[in-house]
């Protein structure tokens, strides 16, 4: 997915080493302080929270540590082509300190760069100084064969060579060329694990966002053809019903125009018959509306809106409500098309004479469920009813769970987040 | 008869203010939204009120909660309120008190004039007018299965369903052409079947029919 090493292909060039080097040094000189700043500052901004001086200063020190991740982000990419995706979540423009300390906090994406800090300054910052130090040692082993030596009568330690004389001098070059030759191939490989460590640490979990990406294409797609085949059919019922029906009361009325004067017998008929196309229009209207948003929903609310379905059901149910407030009319709409479904099949299938309906809002859920003292054997797949409710629910992130063995009861449960 | 009518479509409330003047009847105040309705309801005291259910400025069923509340504080305030849809949540909730002079009634009620006019003059004395759609759906729900309902004659039930609209004996007799006293043969044996009281006052009585519909399983 990404490119790893410096140069793409693998071929190192003098250049590119030094480059690596130079970059390795400039990192590690700037992200040690940097990540004991930032780790500092947040770590007690957040212990004053309580106090109420931190619920200010949280969020410019936490903007401040996001600052400094992206520009080790804009790094990695651009010096060690490793690509980190930042995943922050969007914060109300207009939130006040409060719920922009809070909101801060909640994000896990805040919680991996403060984790990120603390192996920044340790790990990071070995792995950023090794590609200089290997690069810079031997210089120091060729400057000491050179005549280096002569500054350290006492003996000097290079390595494991102890410079004594221009002979151990001259070991000590043999080894920083053996380094050198090694820092040819090892210089870009340890930048370039710098930066896989920082998005190791740094990253959000990319199969996770990969597998969510996918669940959300397919759900859209489900959406987007059931609305459109709603549209379809919304536009056929118009079309065949209401809208024929007030053409025909159109013609009557032209036609009583004609025979007010010479036939007021057939005329009179004509208007009652006129009046009949109209309330039947108008009642073809109604069930229209009802199909795709109940009226008592939109008064009522959920809650209401299944009593009154339970009204109408020609099995005995039972309703209990517990919905503080009202959840957003699509989640509402959602919800209430699935019990709806649900107790269709009840009714049809399930050969119940009593149905228990529990609604109730909790930890930001909606759950619904539907029981029935019925034969049982439902089960969702393919043809089902209730594999299109699974599917009405997928688009709000809600799930269906269906428990009903063969001689009963069966039991429906659905749950859509509605924060 | 002094009428408060509360709707929020002009063509609409216009034409109630012309068709309820046209019978006789004087509009005290029409208004559009939902404090207007609960300021003239309080203020001017009606001798009805017809109310739509969905009403600015909440455009959810303000209308009806305004007549629920009207009726809280002056009990037996005769209110007849018109929806684009019948909801028996609604009609239970308008006859729940059990003082009668409610109404609820479909929009399309109004194109019969008669009718709707008569179902006005039932309410503001005391009666109820159930719109048949509620009445229906009532009595479709209990007619699956084997209960007293069942037993009834095709006749029967058609004089139930009309009796539970609000309708008097006599008006029964000429809806469906025959005498008063055969409807009244008709309603003992109904109340026998369904082991409801006679009484002879309307108003009780579509409460029991209701009260039947809604408990007796």
């Amino acid at each position: 997915m990404t490119t790893d090493t410096m140069n793409g292909n693998g071929r190192t060039t003098g250049r590119g080493i030094g480059l690596a080097a130079m970059r390795g040094l400039a990192l590690a000189l700037v992200s040690l302080p940097g990540a004991v700043l930032c780790f500092c500052l947040s770590l007690v901004s957040i212990a004053l929270i309580p106090i109420g001086i931190g619920i200010v200063t949280t969020p410019y020190v936490l903007t401040g540590v996001r600052a400094f991740a992206n520009s080790r982000r804009v790094l990695a990419a651009e010096w060690g082509g490793v690509r980190i995706t930042p995943a922050y979540r969007p914060l109300p423009k207009d939130a006040n300190p409060w719920a922009r300390t809070f909101g801060m906090l909640r994000d896990p994406a805040t919680w991996r760069d403060l984790r990120w800090l603390p192996v920044d300054m340790t790990a990071g910052f070995v792995t950023a100084l090794l590609p200089a130090a290997l690069l810079l040692y031997p210089l120091e082993g060729f400057a000491l064969a050179i005549g280096l030596w002569r500054v350290f009568p006492d003996g000097y330690w290079y390595g494991f060579v102890p410079v004594t004389g221009q002979a151990s001098a001259f070991g000590a070059a043999a080894l920083g060329a053996v380094l050198l030759f090694l820092a040819h191939f090892l210089t870009p490989r340890l930048l370039g694990f710098h930066f896989r460590l920082t998005r190791a640490v740094l990253g959000s979990n990319q199969r996770e966002l990969a597998e969510r990406v996918r669940f959300l294409t397919e759900t859209r797609r489900d959406a987007v053809d059931a609305s459109a085949a709603e549209l379809r059919r919304i536009e056929r019922d118009l079309h065949d019903g209401a809208q024929a029906r007030l053409v025909a009361v159109g013609m009557d009325l032209g036609t009583i125009e004609a025979l007010l004067d010479k036939d007021p017998a057939q005329a009179k008929e004509l208007i009652a018959q006129a009046r009949k196309s109209s309330v039947e229009a108008l009642s073809e209207l109604r069930e229209l509306v009802r199909g795709i948003h109940p009226p008592v929903l939109a008064e009522r609310g959920l809650g209401d809106a299944v009593r009154a379905l339970a009204l109408r059901l020609p099995v005995a149910t039972e309703v209990s409500v517990d919905l503080p407030g009202r959840a957003q009319a699509p989640v509402e709409s959602a919800a209430y098309f699935a019990v709806s479904e649900v107790l269709a099949n009840a009714v049809k299938h399930s050969g119940a004479d009593r149905i228990w309906i529990d609604l109730h809002r909790a930890d930001g859920m909606l759950r619904a469920t539907v029981t029935d003292n019925g034969k049982g054997g439902a089960v969702i797949g393919a043809g089902s009813g209730l594999a299109g409710v699974e599917r009405r629910l997928g688009t709000f992130d809600g799930v269906l769970a269906v428990s009903s063995p063969a001689g009963g009861p069966t039991m429906v449960t659905m749950e859509i987040p509605c924060a | 008869m002094r009428v408060v009518l509360a709707e929020d479509l002009f063509l609409l409330r216009d034409g109630l203010v012309r068709l309820l003047q046209a019978h006789g009847f004087e509009i005290a105040a029409a208004v559009e939204s939902g404090p207007e309705l609960a300021a003239a309801l309080a203020e001017l005291d009606p001798d009805v009120a017809v109310v739509d259910v969905r009403l600015p400025p909440t455009h959810t069923d303000e209308g009806l909660q305004c007549a629920l509340g009207a009726r809280r504080q002056r009990p037996g305030l005769p209110v007849l309120v018109l929806s684009q849809h019948v909801e028996q949540l609604y009609a239970r909730e308008l006859l729940a008190d059990g003082t009668g002079g409610v109404g609820y009634l479909l929009k399309d009620r109004v194109f019969d004039a008669e009718q709707f006019v008569d179902a006005v003059r039932r309410v503001a004395a005391g009666g109820t007018a159930m719109d048949p759609q509620v009445i229906q759906q009532l009595l479709a729900r209990r007619s699956g299965d084997d209960r007293p309902l069942a037993r009834l004659t095709p006749r029967e039930r058609e004089v139930l369903e009309l009796m539970a609209q609000g309708r008097s004996n006599a008006a029964i007799a000429g809806k469906l052409v025959v005498t008063e006293r055969a409807i009244a043969k008709h309603t003992a044996n109904i109340f026998a079947k369904l082991g409801l009281e006679v009484s002879d006052d309307d108003n009780r009585r579509v409460l029991a029919v209701l009260a039947y519909l809604d408990h007796g399983r």
